[in-house]
């Protein structure tokens, strides 16, 4: 590895950390924490940690991690995705027993916050796609097929847990909530365009192989 | 076609859309017997324990609640309505005992409880209310704070007979 190469890998990475380690840390110094008991508190930073992981899927897809681009970067988008529906799983689970009846209002798309719905409906995308990718093979998905069904969901995921969160008066602190959200959209947007998502497979490959 | 138009879901929609229409008052905001019934708000109810005590204060207080009792149709202050109010506060969660409290409204039908300030619980700083006797429909409020900063928080109610 080069210098240049050594010292843009640190600096991607560095950038990476920041921007997840930051609205951890500052969440971690909230006043409201003080109020709160130990599932409730779990809970919330089990959603942090979910948002951080939504950031670094398609970091990992685009191919823009070093040391993790092509094969390696999809095995680790796919062991993310798991780690992903773990975290919400927490996150329902510790708000389930920290207020029975509100969460399941938000389940039931009866609650009167704003923000339940997009989290509920991002959720549902998040196991949507978790379950699709593990019976991928099984279900003999063409890659083709199988980015019609993901790139829609990607977008409710990306989306939904943006507006969730945004909407949401808790521990995050509000720039760098926004900051990290931000972030995500750009990513999102990013590797969509430059993989042609949209593109048909047999364009893409053509134009891969004649652009090497 | 007219048959089915005029069916009795039909004609009930309609009906009740008149009665709606007459009762938000934007047509005649001069009338108080139009006055409607406040609505149970979803969420309310949420970790409601019945009976709570008629309290001086909630805890160590520093936090207001209030807001009036009226009649539905002619808007008739009611004085003497038990109203139990409950939040997520600097003193307890939502569910537990001490963060309950009851008081009365007095003769212009006003009530107010001091408490202990209200924070976000589930992403909204709210606080829950509720009438629950005899005399009228129960109703439940979760009002929420426009602000985390804000220390009052006001819920008005409107009951119908039970």
């Amino acid at each position: 590895m080069t210098g240049w190469r050594l010292a843009r890998a640190v600096l991607i990475w560095g950038a990476l950390g920041v921007a997840i380690g930051v609205p951890i840390a500052a969440a971690a110094t909230s006043e409201q924490l003080a109020w709160r008991g130990p599932v409730y508190i779990l809970a919330g930073f089990a959603g942090i940690v979910a948002l951080g992981l939504v950031l670094i899927q398609p970091l990992l897809i685009g191919g823009y991690l070093p040391g993790f681009l092509g094969y390696r970067g999809r095995r680790a988008h796919h062991w993310i995705g798991g780690a992903l529906v773990l975290a919400i799983v927490i996150h329902v689970a510790g708000l389930w027993i920290t207020s029975p009846p509100d969460m399941i209002d938000a389940l039931t798309y009866a609650s009167p916050t704003p923000f339940s719905p997009f989290g509920v409906t991002a959720m549902w995308a998040i196991f949507a796609v978790a379950l699709l990718a593990s019976l991928r093979r099984r279900l003999g998905l063409r890659p083709r097929t199988w980015r019609f069904v993901h790139m829609p969901l990607a977008i409710v995921i990306v989306a939904g847990s943006v507006a969730h969160c945004l909407l949401i008066e808790g521990t995050m602190e509000t720039i760098s909530k926004a900051a990290l959200c931000a972030l995500i959209l750009a990513a999102t947007v990013k590797a969509m365009v430059d993989l042609q998502v949209w593109r048909k497979r047999r364009t893409l490959r053509g134009e891969g192989v004649a652009r090497q | 076609m007219s048959i089915v138009v005029l069916n009795r879901r039909n004609l009930l929609v309609a009906g009740g859309s008149i009665l709606a229409a007459g009762a938000s008052g934007l047509l005649l905001p001069a009338r108080a017997d139009g006055l409607a019934p406040t609505e149970t708000m979803s969420g309310g109810a949420n970790n409601y324990r019945k009976g709570a005590a008629i309290v001086e204060r909630i805890g160590k207080g520093g936090f207001w609640m209030s807001g009036t009792v009226r009649r539905a149709g002619d808007g008739a202050p009611l004085a003497g309505q038990r109203i139990q109010i409950w939040a997520h506060t600097v003193e307890g969660q939502e569910h537990e005992p001490q963060s309950h409290g009851a008081t009365l409204t007095d003769k212009d039908g006003k009530f107010r409880l001091e408490m202990p300030q209200i924070i976000p619980i589930f992403g909204q700083p709210h606080g829950h209310l509720a009438y629950d006797s005899d005399e009228f429909k129960t109703v439940f409020l979760r009002p929420v704070m426009r602000s985390l900063k804000e220390t009052s928080l006001e819920a008005h109610f409107v009951l119908q007979p039970a």
